[in-house]
C-alpha cells in the first residue's frame, strides 16, 4: 500500500485520457480516464463485455482507438508510426490468457527471441538473462524443453519470463489464469505477486477477486465501457458504492 | 519403313521427359517466388492487396491452363513482342503456379493462431521479424504436404505446352506415334513416364501429411 501512496506524487507511467473505442457501431470504451503511477498494481474487474480486456489491449496498441490520448512513460501512442509503436512496446509487456508461447521454439529461445531481435542482445547475454528469468519463475530446468511438454501453469510462467526479458516498465496481464486448471492457478499468481512485491507496475484484468484484493493497490470496476467505480481494494470490495458493483460482487458468490 | 523397337520409343520419351522436368522446375521456382511475394504483400497490407491478389488468384484458377498458354503465346505476339515458345510457356506456367501456391500458402498462414501475431507484436517484433521467426516457420510445416501435392499438378500441366509446339514428353509422344503408327503403345509409354515422375512425389506428400498429423494430433 505504501508504494501507491508514494506513487501518487510521481508522474504517471500510463496516462489515459478520454479514450474511446468502437468496433463498428458498437462503442466498447466510452471515454476512459485513468492514471497509473510507477510501481502501482491495478486490478481491473467487471463483467465480460465491459471493455476491460479491450482497454488493456489499447495500452500496447493491439487495438487502435478512435479518440482520446494514451501516453506511456510520457510518450504518446502513435498507431501510424511503426518506430514509435516499437519503442512503446519495449516498455509495455503483455501476458495473455492463452499463453501464446511460440510452439516451434524451445522455452529458452522463446525467452531469448525478442531481446536478440529487438534489443540486439548478444547470444550469450540473452541466454544468461533467459536462464536467470526462468530460474525466477521456477523453471530453470526447462530451458531446453518445448512448450507443448509443459503444463499450462508452466507455460504461463514461461510467458511471464518472456515478457520480463524485454525489461518492461509496465506489465499487462489479460486474464492470465482463466485458461488454467484450478490447481495450476496458484503457481502463476505467486509469480505475479512476487513481481508486485518487487515494485513492477502491473495492470491486470482478472476474475481472481481474492487475489485482486490481496495484491492490488487499486481496483477499477468497469461497467458498459466506463470506469464505474475505482478505489483501494478494501473500499471497493468492502463497501461498494454503486448498485452495479454490488450486483457484480454478489453475483460472484452465487 | 523403319521398325521401332519398344526401347527406341521409351528411350526417346525419356529423353524428352527432361524438358517436362525442366518446365516443371521453372514453373515451380518462378511460381514459388511470385506466389511468395504476393503472399507477403497480402499479409503485410491486407486492406490494399487482398482484393487485387484475390482477383488474380480467381482469374488463373478460373480459366483453363490451356487458354493461359494460348494467350501467353499468341497474346505477346499480338502486341509485337517476339518471344520464344520457351518464354511464353514459362510465363504462363509461372503465373498459373503462383496463383495456386499463393492461395495454398495463405491458407497455411491463416491457420496460425492470432495469438502468435499478438504475442510477437507485444514483444515489439517488426512485421519482418514476426514473419521470419514466428509465423513462417510454423506455416512452413503445414505448407509442405499441400505444396508437394501441387507439384504433381504442375508436372501434368506442362503437357499442355505441347499445343504451342513445345517439345516435351507429350509432344514427343505425339511425334513418335505419328511415325510408328503405334499410338496406343506410345501413349501408354507416355502415361507411364508421367506416372513414374508423379507417383513418388504423391507418395512423399502423403507421407509428409501423415507425419504432420501424428505430430499435430
Amino acid at each position: 500500500m505504501s508504494v501507491a501512496a508514494d506513487a501518487s506524487h510521481r508522474p504517471p507511467i500510463v496516462e489515459i485520457a478520454g479514450l474511446r473505442k468502437s468496433f463498428g457501431d458498437n462503442e466498447v470504451l466510452k471515454g476512459i480516464d485513468l492514471k497509473i503511477a510507477p510501481g502501482e498494481v491495478v486490478a481491473i474487474i467487471g463483467k465480460s463485455g465491459s471493455g476491460k480486456s479491450t482497454l488493456l489491449r489499447c495500452i500496447n496498441g493491439l487495438e487502435t482507438f478512435q479518440s482520446g490520448g494514451l501516453t506511456v512513460d510520457g510518450k504518446a501512442l502513435l498507431h501510424d508510426s511503426a518506430a514509435a509503436m516499437r519503442a512503446l512496446r519495449q516498455r509495455v509487456g503483455m501476458i495473455f490468457q492463452s499463453f501464446n508461447l511460440f510452439p516451434h521454439l524451445t522455452v529458452g529461445r522463446n525467452v531469448m527471441l525478442a531481446p536478440t531481435l529487438v534489443k540486439k542482445a548478444g547470444r550469450g547475454t540473452a541466454e544468461a538473462q533467459a536462464r536467470r528469468l526462468l530460474d525466477r519463475v521456477g523453471l530453470a530446468e526447462k530451458f531446453d524443453a518445448m512448450p507443448d511438454q509443459l503444463s499450462g501453469g508452466q507455460q504461463q510462467r514461461v510467458a511471464i519470463a518472456r515478457a520480463l526479458a524485454m525489461e518492461p516498465a509496465v506489465l499487462l496481464c489479460d486474464e492470465i489464469t482463466s485458461a488454467l486448471d484450478p490447481e495450476l492457478v496458484g503457481e502463476v499468481l505467486r509469480v505475479v505477486e512476487s513481481l508486485a512485491d518487487e515494485g513492477m507496475t502491473l495492470l491486470m484484468v482478472t476474475h481472481e477477486m481474492a487475489f485482486a484484493r490481496k495484491v492490488s493497490d487499486r481496483v477499477v470496476f468497469m461497467h458498459q465501457g466506463r470506469v464505474h467505480e475505482m478505489g483501494p481494494p478494501e473500499a471497493l470490495f468492502g463497501a461498494p458504492q454503486t448498485p452495479e458493483l454490488q450486483q457484480f460482487l454478489s453475483s460472484l458468490h452465487d | 519403313m523403319v521398325d521401332f523397337s519398344l526401347w527406341d520409343i521409351l528411350r526417346n520419351l525419356i529423353l524428352s521427359a527432361r524438358w517436362t522436368l525442366v518446365l516443371s522446375l521453372i514453373a515451380f521456382v518462378g511460381g514459388g517466388v511470385v506466389g511468395a511475394a504476393f503472399l507477403v504483400l497480402r499479409i503485410w497490407r491486407p486492406a490494399v492487396f487482398d482484393r487485387p491478389v484475390g482477383a488474380y488468384v480467381q482469374l488463373f484458377q478460373g480459366t483453363p491452363l490451356l487458354m493461359q498458354i494460348f494467350l501467353s503465346y499468341f497474346g505477346l505476339r499480338l502486341f509485337g513482342v517476339q518471344v520464344s515458345v520457351w518464354v511464353s510457356v514459362s510465363l504462363a506456367l509461372t503465373l498459373y503456379t503462383s496463383a495456386f501456391l499463393t492461395e495454398i500458402w495463405r491458407g497455411c498462414v491463416a491457420a496460425i493462431p492470432k495469438g502468435q501475431w499478438e504475442a510477437s507484436t507485444s514483444l515489439a517484433l517488426s512485421f519482418g521479424e514476426q514473419l521470419r521467426h514466428v509465423i513462417l516457420p510454423q506455416a512452413l510445416r503445414i505448407a509442405i504436404p499441400p505444396t508437394v501435392g501441387f507439384v504433381v499438378q504442375v508436372i501434368k500441366g506442362t503437357a499442355l505446352a505441347s499445343v504451342v509446339g513445345f517439345v516435351e514428353l507429350t509432344r514427343a509422344g505425339n511425334m513418335i506415334a505419328n511415325v510408328t503408327y503405334a499410338p496406343f503403345t506410345v501413349f501408354a509409354c507416355v502415361a507411364l513416364t508421367y506416372f513414374i515422375m508423379c507417383y513418388p512425389i504423391s507418395l512423399y506428400a502423403r507421407h509428409l501429411e501423415r507425419k504432420l498429423h501424428v505430430r499435430g494430433g
